[in-house]
């Protein structure tokens, strides 16, 4: 895939416009709207993640605010040692713990951000390849993956010493030095979010616009008929499930920095269900309606529940219901399918174009 | 010519009910095979059998001289060429005709491969012959789902034809075409038998007089005769069979 | 070991609980292939009729009649959540059928939508359902082992209630004809029953269940809007462990769930029993990938 061919495609062309408009908003907005929208730019790298597996291989995890949660985690660990000065986190001398545990010896050493990606990646490798191997699919995935959100919630708040409870870890400084409540480091943040958000889409974008984009599709299709076809779809599944769940961790490590706190209540059911959301409206199997879709509803979200909650929880159930049922393929499905009426007399040409695009 | 594949003694049973009760049956190279018989007589419990589907209690399945297949998952079959088609038509249904042949025409199907080996021009061009033979050239970048049933069945058999296998099964291959298309799909047979050996199910008995070069009559998890067409038409027992069921055409 | 008993049987009747709210799910979901993320609510909805029920009896019944609202009360939960379940499956979910996982994500927009108008009505904080006092007090064992009636009670309605879907499933014409259509719609269709029609009406009675399950619970605690999501999970790990749309399935999925978590939270604490829990799921999983008891099909992508 040559870059020449990377900007050819209206999905790709879309991406790079909100890139750019991402990239100079800080020339409009408030440090505090920018803050906002770094969190949501996070929200996006996850939601590329979610529809790699749902959208692309036709996998619902409703386990994903666990990847994300363990991200978060990992990156909150680190800033609350740099906070802690070598000295026992706060909440942990609270609860009555006198030496540092185990667990968190490494995170004074910045090397340890690489459980950022490699826990997310453990975790999801072990759980796909006793699921996938043995043909767990479908809705009983799906129920096993909340589950799992389930189980870690309790487990996170149970062990109170370890992980600072309901309330999570918070009370962040630092970061590498960079003090996070000054304007500068909100930029840096901000900025490090949008290079993320391009990573992890060309990534994306690499998987399927190749063969295994194809195989990923093929799977959702008729998972039997690609075993016929020589392939064991657990090895594909497991490959991807692991790559979704290393996005989230990415996703949740620039979380935490901007959003100062990280606390069972991202990783829970409802936040994993929500993220489900995003990636539906804006359209499942385009990763552009991954992007739209995050940004957009979490952009409502902050706008209407601001000023009317209740409202909100209405709005965002209906629409769920409405998408999911009559527009299948979410916004961008909705935008192409317009667009096609318009474009009709050179429609032959813009349909191959779009036929590539579609994947 | 040699065996490809040599079945002994069969047994599988579901809860108590014996759908297969010690099948016995050699099948040669080249040869394109069908088995025949009323409904539940085992046919497709033993395609099922032959690629993984079902785990037999009892009995042996040997491919190819001296491999043991009955422990083989499905995509290892595929890898050591035993190939197989579904009743009903089963096509990667979002992607386009092309794509559906690209997935399959690879030998190397790892993560690896799949990313950074592109098509090669020998591969491109042995999807365009085989497109040919089965008529689907035109529709190249059409998406599998637009096309129509009978079309979709010879994806399917493309799709088999282009993986370089040594014997294919076909479930009713038939079912649901008309008149012309089910002679095209029998030329189509008769040509894939040149390279590799079929072996198919099938209901239609005009079919079958047509194109099966020996014939296998199944009842009640048994084989009750095997040979040429002719030969098991006469057999009394075949007979009994069919018209004790109604008719001779219900097959 | 006294302790542990009680706990055991508190185990087992709340996992009752359970077991009657996952038949509902285990029915609909083998029917219909719907899996239903808004029955949670549906247990809620029993739990709030039965919140309505007794402030009727108490404000405008003599005091007399209170004791004895839990006979009315369990009925009602039953129709209100079986006439919204019915509403739910005519607005949305006839339009998912054959898209299991689309009806999972729908039917959680469903569940939203339900919790804030619980919200809306009720308001955000828990409410507290008095019981009767024929229900206080308990049944002694010997001493130091006591069981309260109210426990007894929920075990005893649950029961009940088997015995009545057994003989509806199993004995009726209309669960001959539920059963006709889980095995085989296209022929059910055929020889002329209404398959659309079974579907609503056991969407409806499954919906129906879940009020009683919300019913019970009532005994045990006080209720709020989020009841549902609380028990949903729990709910549907007993339809997974017992094989989903797999009637004996679920009640032994719910028997299994029910005194293994509550063994292992004697044995540990009660976050690891939960964690311990799932990981023995999955690794029974492992074993048997399709839960306990299955049903055999011969479809070849199911």
């Amino acid at each position: 895939m040559t870059t020449k061919n990377f900007f050819k495609t209206p999905s790709s062309q879309t991406f790079l416009i909100i890139v750019l408009l991402l990239l100079i908003a800080p020339l409009f907005l408030s440090v505090f709207r920018i803050n906002l929208l770094g969190k949501f730019i996070a929200y996006a790298i996850l939601a590329i993640g979610i529809d790699l597996i749902w959208g692309y291989t036709g996998i619902l995890s409703l386990g994903h605010g666990v990847f994300f949660g363990l991200g978060a985690y990992a990156m909150g660990m680190y800033l609350k040692m740099e906070a802690a000065h070598g000295k026992l986190p706060d909440f942990m001398s609270w609860s009555g713990l006198e030496n540092l545990p185990t667990v968190w010896a490494p995170f004074s050493n910045p090397l340890s951000l690489a459980l950022i990606v490699l826990v997310p990646a453990l975790l999801a490798f072990i759980i796909g390849y006793l699921t996938f191997r043995n043909r767990i699919r479908g809705v009983y995935f799906s129920i096993l993956s909340q589950a799992l959100s389930l189980i870690f919630v309790v487990f996170f708040i149970g062990q109170q010493a370890y992980t600072g409870g309901t309330n999570g870890l918070t009370g962040f400084r630092t970061m590498f030095g960079m003090p996070l409540a000054t304007d500068n480091t909100k930029y840096i943040l901000y900025y490090a979010a949008i290079f993320l958000l391009v990573l992890v889409y060309l990534y994306c974008h690499f998987l399927v616009k190749h063969r295994l984009g194809k195989i990923l599709v093929a799977i959702r299709d008729g998972e039997n008929r690609v075993r016929f076809s020589g392939y064991d779809p657990a090895v594909y599944k497991i490959f991807v499930y692991v790559s979704s769940a290393v996005i989230a961790g990415i996703a949740g490590a620039i979380f935490v920095p901007q959003v100062g706190i990280i606390s069972p209540a991202e990783m829970g059911i409802i936040p994993s269900i929500e993220m489900v959301i995003w990636v539906a409206i804006g359209g499942r199997g385009t990763l552009i309606g991954a992007v739209i879709g995050a940004i957009l509803v979490n952009g409502l979200k902050s706008g209407i529940s601001e000023s009317f909650p209740e409202v909100w929880s209405y709005f965002l159930g209906l629409t769920f219901v409405i998408v999911v049922i009559f527009m299948p393929e979410g916004l961008v499905g909705l935008v192409k399918k317009y667009a096609s009426k318009i474009t009709c007399p050179i429609k032959k040409r813009k349909a191959t174009e779009k036929a590539s695009s579609v994947n | 010519m040699g065996t490809i594949l040599e079945i002994n003694n069969l047994i599988i049973s579901f809860d108590g009910f014996r759908a297969l009760n010690g099948v016995t049956t050699k099948v040669e190279k080249g040869e394109i095979r069908f088995f025949i018989g009323p409904n539940g007589a085992g046919k497709t419990t033993l395609l099922d059998a032959i690629c993984g589907r079902i785990r037999p209690q009892q009995g042996s399945i040997i491919f190819d001289g001296d491999k043991n297949i009955m422990h083989y998952p499905e995509h290892k079959l595929v890898n050591i060429g035993i190939g197989r088609k579904f009743q009903v038509p089963s096509v990667f249904t979002s992607l386009s005709v092309y794509e559906n042949m690209e997935v399959s025409v690879v030998n190397d199907r790892s993560i690896m491969a799949s990313l950074f080996q592109p098509i090669t021009k020998a591969q491109k061009e042995k999807i365009d012959d085989i497109l040919d033979l089965v008529d689907l050239k035109d529709y190249c970048d059409k998406k599998a789902a637009d096309l129509s049933h009978g079309q979709k069945q010879w994806l399917e058999i493309a799709m088999l034809l282009v993986q370089d296998l040594q014997l294919i099964l076909l479930d009713e291959p038939v079912a649901g075409m008309g008149r012309k298309e089910t002679i095209k799909t029998g030329e189509l047979l008769k040509s894939i038998a040149h390279h590799c050996t079929v072996i198919v199910v099938e209901h239609d008995m005009e079919f079958v007089r047509d194109y099966a070069s020996k014939v296998t009559v199944m009842h009640e998890g048994r084989i009750l005769d095997e040979g040429s067409v002719s030969q098991v038409q006469n057999n009394p027992k075949v007979i009994d069979v069919y018209l004790g069921r109604g008719g001779g055409n219900c097959a | 070991m006294d302790t542990y008993l009680l706990q055991i049987f508190n185990g087992i009747s709340v996992s009752s609980i359970f077991m009657l709210a996952a038949l509902g799910l285990a029915i609909t979901f083998g029917l219909m292939k719907i899996i239903n993320m808004a029955h949670g609510e549906f247990i809620m909805i029993g739990a709030y009729a039965a919140y309505m029920v007794q402030n009727f009896f108490s404000q405008y019944l003599p005091a007399s009649f209170f004791n004895f609202y839990f006979f009315a009360a369990i009925p009602a939960s039953f129709l209100l959540a079986g006439v919204l379940g019915w509403i739910l499956e005519r607005l949305v979910i006839r339009h998912l059928y054959g898209r299991s996982l689309d009806s999972l994500l729908a039917t959680w927009g469903v569940s939203l939508i339900l919790q804030q108008l619980a919200r809306s009505i009720f308001g955000a904080p828990n409410v507290d359902v008095k019981s009767p006092d024929w229900l206080n007090g308990a049944f002694l064992v010997h001493p130091g082992l006591q069981l309260p009636y109210k426990r007894l009670f929920i075990m005893l309605m649950v029961i009940a209630c088997m015995v009545v879907i057994y003989y509806l499933m199993y004995r009726s014409n209309y669960g001959r004809k539920i059963r006709a259509v889980m095995q085989n719609r296209a022929m059910a269709a055929s020889l002329g029953i209404n398959t659309r029609r079974i579907d609503a009406y056991t969407f409806a009675f499954g919906s129906g269940l879940a009020g009683i399950a919300g019913c019970a619970l009532t005994l045990l605690g006080s209720i709020g809007p989020t009841l549902g999501t609380n028990y949903i999970v729990d709910t549907f790990m007993v339809v997974v462990l017992g094989g989903v749309g797999s009637l004996w399935g679920t009640i032994a999925g719910g028997f299994l769930i029910g005194t293994g978590n509550t063994t292992l939270e004697f044995l540990t604490d009660a976050t690891l029993g939960k964690v311990l829990v799932f990981t023995l799921v999955i690794l029974f999983l492992q074993w048997r990938p399709k839960g306990l008891f299955t049903i055999h099909s011969r479809s070849l992508d199911e």
